[in-house]
């Protein structure tokens, strides 16, 4: 029988309201600047120190499960892009692996390489945000501008593969939007060779911060045994000394081939967060290395399957040939069939386990799409976390679990 | 740990209780009634050379036109032996109740309310099984599958008194 609980809204205000409470009820968001995005707590607070907090969720529910039962697998890929909107390419990758699990098609490695080396580039831009937002709730202004010029490098990027800063979808099933352009080499290139030294400059403002280290170290841990049972995963889990990233324990798009290290924490606090996620960058750039020396090395090729069932002929065939031109309208308009069955994958993305569960009935769309959300999972753990500690230390605790509020709901 | 040695081991720790057990895609499946639900995933959970001490994903299928109608599939994840395994349970919508996860893993929580909040699957002495995503006021269950997808119509000068005389919050 466990003893960890995650409170209800209803569980604090219903005893404060029958009124034999000594403490206080305070509403801290949907709109606080402070809960990165529409997340609504319920305190119970006595003075100044958290004695029970509830969130609440579900501002930005948009139903996109549901929506993506009605479009066919290709067209759903847009939609995954809008849930943890600060690392599309990872939702993407989560989604597009469950469908291509399930068609059981084979991927060139050129095309797995780029999903490499663009998810990691994601997860730098990712905990840029985090690094940012985190340092500027603890009123370290500069952080946040110097992480945004070099998160805009990596929009950029973006931008330069599909078209789009944010919302990418630039990973389809059966491989790649469209073939990378000529000047993206050169470009990530420039980015991987000074991004390091941009680590160090974060680093030279916060590590040995005493006020960084006065509201972070020892700030809301969590043990081992707890993160686990509320299934923590991420940088979060990895804090408290588990060892589990997806990519080193179920690898997928190729991962057990790369030269990295899981950074490990110990003791689970805001500290550890934080030592964590900026190791995680470094090896984010060890990996987006080694995957662009791959690419230089590999030169141009394939950027989808060959499974013709999957992706439409090529253009040069449409304008030669009757047939090749019904195909690629069929794949269009009514899409390919995916064989029955369901599938779960999960992929490490910056904020933890991303699982995508897929089940197919055979059709042209996804009879049921489940998103294991990690923000969505992580936020439970923000009750246990927070009991006991001051406001602030909750302000600063939000900003190191990292939820992005757009998954939690999606 | 792979399928093979783990259908086997719960073969032998359950040989009336699992219902079917198949593999697909490399991943094992394994269909069992909900009376064995808890017993079953606290097995996995705490027997030593299995250690499946991690939920990783819960969450409920409407299967619309099938009995039961709904099912309720949860994913276990083994650290120790780097190893995933999925346990479904039938729910028939007559009696659409399944014993709850939370007694062994506090994660399953929101993702058991977030089951009942779409799709109506009541979770047995679940401790606070509310809607979550949902207002509290909605009626119905969102991704069943009799449920149509919704549209919100925008409403201009032209058309916005008829909008807003179905609206709720009007009428309060």
């Amino acid at each position: 029988m466990t003893t960890l609980t995650v409170p209800s809204p209803r569980e604090i205000t219903e005893p404060a309201r029958s009124g034999n409470k000594e403490t206080m009820v305070l509403n801290m968001g949907p709109h606080h600047p402070s809960t990165h995005g529409v997340l609504r707590l319920v305190l119970e607070l006595d003075g100044e120190v958290v004695v029970n907090v509830a969130p609440d969720v579900g501002y930005l529910h948009t139903g996109i499960e549901k929506t993506m039962e009605s479009k066919t697998y290709q067209k759903a890929v847009v939609l995954t892009d809008r849930t943890d909107y600060l690392a599309p390419l990872s939702n993407n990758l989560s989604y597009v692996l469950a469908v291509e699990k399930l068609l059981d098609c084979e991927i060139p490695v050129r095309v797995q390489t780029i999903r490499v080396l663009l998810t990691e580039l994601t997860r730098i831009g990712s905990h840029l945000v985090w690094l940012g937002t985190h340092a500027l709730d603890l009123a370290a202004m500069s952080v946040f501008l110097y992480a945004f010029r070099e998160r805009e490098e990596i929009l950029d990027i973006f931008e330069l593969v599909s078209g789009a800063r944010m919302m990418t979808s630039y990973f389809r099933v059966g491989g790649l939007a469209y073939d990378l352009t000529d000047d993206f080499l050169p470009t990530v290139k420039h980015f991987l060779d000074h991004m390091s030294d941009h680590i160090d400059e974060y680093e030279d403002l916060l590590t040995r911060n005493p006020l960084w280290l006065e509201r972070s170290v020892d700030v809301a841990p969590i043990s081992a045994e707890d993160a686990i049972a509320y299934g923590l995963s991420g940088a979060n889990l990895r804090a408290c000394g588990v060892n589990l990233d997806m990519r080193k324990l179920i690898p997928y798009s190729g991962y057990e081939t790369y030269d990295f290290d899981v950074p490990i924490g110990k003791n689970g606090d805001n500290y550890d967060r934080y030592l964590v996620r900026i190791a995680e960058m470094r090896q984010s750039l060890r990996i987006a290395q080694q995957a662009h020396q791959r690419l230089v090395d590999m030169g141009p090729g394939p950027y989808v399957t060959a499974d013709r069932k999957i992706v439409p002929p090529p253009k040069h065939e449409i304008t030669h040939s009757m047939e090749s031109l019904i195909h690629h309208f069929k794949l269009w308009t009514e899409g390919f069939k995916v064989p029955r069955g369901d599938a779960y994958v999960g992929i490490e993305s910056p904020r933890g386990i991303l699982g995508t569960y897929l089940v197919s009935d055979g059709g042209p769309k996804p009879y049921r799409v489940h998103f294991r959300a990690p923000s969505f999972i992580n936020l439970q753990a923000l009750p246990h976390m927070a009991r006991g500690r001051l406001v602030a230390d909750l302000v600063a605790l939000i900003a190191s679990l990292d939820p992005v509020l757009g998954e939690v709901d999606r | 740990m792979d399928n093979v040695i783990l259908s086997q081991r719960l073969r032998e720790a359950f040989p009336q209780a699992l219902t079917s057990m198949s593999e697909f895609r490399g991943e094992l499946q394994v269909v069992l009634p909900r009376e064995h639900l808890v017993a079953v995933a606290q097995f996995l959970r705490d027997t030593p050379e299995l250690r499946y001490v991690y939920l990783e994903n819960l969450c409920g299928v409407d299967y619309l036109g099938r009995e039961p109608r709904f099912e309720v599939v949860y994913h276990l994840l083994s650290l120790s032996n780097r190893h995933r395994v999925c346990l479904k349970v039938g729910v028939p919508e007559a009696d659409p109740t399944v014993p709850t996860l939370t007694v062994l893993w506090p994660t399953a929580n929101w993702q058991e309310r977030e089951a009942y909040d779409m799709f109506g699957i009541i979770f047995r002495n679940h401790p606070s099984l509310e809607r979550i995503l949902m207002p509290e006021d909605w009626e119905g269950h969102p991704q069943r599958k009799d449920v149509p997808l919704g549209y919100e119509e925008v409403a201009f000068t032209f058309n916005q008194d008829a909008i807003y005389a179905q609206k709720h919050f009007v009428r309060e």
